[in-house]
């Protein structure tokens, strides 16, 4: 909830760049993906990067906004989000 | 300078270009003109966006912004401030104000700190301008095969514009550079959205930053840079990639150590030994494998032809396009219009100097019906050429690959 609120305000503060809706692929996982990740960047970034990442690349892209970009995700979290990003954004099976 | 002809047929073009009926290399499915070839995710979300002072360009992200410039604006040689790519990492950006913004000048490599304002950036130091490309290092991404992660940009992450500024070197003269200095390092106002997170920061090799040609512009194609393009004041390092063009400078600082961080390591590497003897930046090869990237490649792009476009046997067919490399200068470009089996010497165009584009035309008559695979490739005075297949790196760096369309003659 901390970090959704936290784009909330970021976004009003930059209103020439407010204008982002970007509808996520439904799934387990998407709220959490949503709100983590847009705390930092629009989401068609994950749109944009797809589907060609497999899982490990997920999982390494999702550590560096962790580690790097110092994003606010708990270790626990990862997997859900390694999850979603995989089975709605990686390669076809 | 560009001829009427050719500013012409530009405005021909961008008439056309926001109407709906053009085919070719755009992909116009998702509503904006993406490079055939990106990821589908990016060929399904780009679509046109216009941020406040540009009109429409590809927007491949809204957060951080990252736009790119559709191809049919590089019909002219120069590139407008408002069809200009934009490129930033973090998602906070200050507008800065002309009468406050100040850039510290300072470090343990300077004796004498201060600090510039606009003003007496414009009155206490030569004026210079010049015209140079600006190309995003991930220019051409997109196309990576296979594709890797990023900003999946088409051709469009690139512009040339005419700048005005003053000498990067004067100003650290004034300063007063100690021996010891041997890198100096840019800070921007863009910061990290995170606390912690790394703020968008570069450094040049000691003997690049007192480069002649390496300016403090605060002009751009006669008028004040664009807030999207780094107002009031940005860094231009003509003949290197974009990385190092800071954005809405605020600090410079002269560093007796290297400058350690992470836009420098692990960001913005090219592998060692796969592309041709470029600058080094030999203060940051801090590992066997890797090396900063600094040099753009030699390139060229078709700027005058679509995929798939009809033309009519027994008509000249005008393949018009430019070319551009590091600096040294387009030596030749040659045309192919039979797939690679023969090539032709283009007629280079108007020089706008050594870090410009230059354009370049050829043209030929299709003799029969079908298909014909129209190619080009630049060549610089080093003999530093493009290749026919990409050289794989894991940034998606240096893609120079022949550009190659085909035509349908009937």
């Amino acid at each position: 909830m901390k970090t959704f609120l936290f784009a909330a305000v970021l976004l009003a503060a930059v209103p020439a760049m407010a204008d982002e809706t970007i509808q996520l692929k439904a799934g387990n996982g998407m709220e959490m993906v949503q709100s983590t990740c847009s705390a930092c960047h629009s989401v068609d970034y994950i749109v944009m990067n797809s589907p060609f990442l497999d899982r490990a690349k997920w999982e390494a892209s999702v550590v560096k906004m962790k580690k790097v970009f110092k994003a606010v995700i708990d270790d626990k979290d990862v997997p859900t989000i390694v999850d979603y990003l995989t089975a709605q954004y990686g390669p076809a099976k | 300078m560009i001829s009427r002809r050719e500013a012409l047929i530009g405005g021909a073009s961008l008439l056309a270009f926001t109407g709906i009926g053009t085919a070719g290399r755009a992909t116009w499915a998702a509503g904006a003109p993406v490079s055939s070839g990106v990821p589908e995710g990016a060929a399904a979300e780009a679509e046109l966006g216009t941020l406040a002072g540009k009109k429409p360009l590809i927007r491949l992200s809204h957060r951080p912004p990252n736009y790119e410039t559709p191809v049919e604006y590089f019909k002219d040689v120069i590139t407008p401030n408002d069809v200009f790519f934009v490129r930033y990492h973090h998602g906070h950006i200050p507008e800065l104000t002309a009468a406050e913004w100040t850039c510290q000048i300072r470090g343990e490599g300077v004796e004498k700190p201060f600090t510039l304002s606009l003003a007496s950036l414009k009155a206490d130091f030569q004026s210079v301008e010049m015209v140079a490309v600006c190309q995003c290092s991930g220019n051409r991404r997109g196309l990576s095969k296979p594709h890797v992660p990023g900003v999946q940009w088409g051709y469009g992450a690139m512009g040339n514009a005419k700048w005005k500024g003053v000498r990067l070197k004067d100003v650290l003269t004034k300063a007063g550079l100690k021996g010891q200095t041997i890198e100096v390092a840019f800070n921007g106002a863009d910061k990290a959205v995170m606390t912690g997170g790394p703020d968008f920061m570069k450094s040049l090799p000691v003997w690049k930053a007192m480069d002649e040609n390496v300016l403090l512009v605060y002009e751009m194609n006669g008028a004040p840079l664009p807030h999207w393009n780094g107002f009031p004041v940005r860094l231009i390092v003509p003949g290197w990639t974009g990385t190092y063009w800071m954005k809405h400078l605020t600090t410079i600082e002269a560093l007796t150590q290297p400058f350690n961080q992470f836009w420098m390591a692990p960001a913005y590497r090219i592998p060692q030994g796969k592309f041709p003897l470029v600058d080094r930046f030999i203060s940051q090869e801090t590992d066997a494998k890797t090396t900063p990237i600094t040099e753009i490649v030699v390139n060229s792009l078709i700027t005058s032809l679509t995929e798939g476009q009809k033309v009519t046997v027994g008509h000249p067919v005008e393949v018009k396009g430019i070319a551009w490399d590091a600096g040294y200068g387009i030596r030749t470009v040659e045309v192919s219009t039979d797939g690679g089996e023969t090539w032709h010497r283009a007629v280079l165009g108007a020089d706008l100097g050594r870090f410009s584009f230059k354009p370049w035309s050829h043209s030929f008559v299709p003799s029969k019906a079908g298909k014909h695979t129209v190619m080009v490739k630049a060549t610089n005075p080093q003999g530093a050429t493009q290749t026919f297949e990409l050289v794989f790196n894991p940034a998606g760096y240096h893609n120079n690959v022949i550009e190659t369309i085909t035509i349908e003659a009937a």
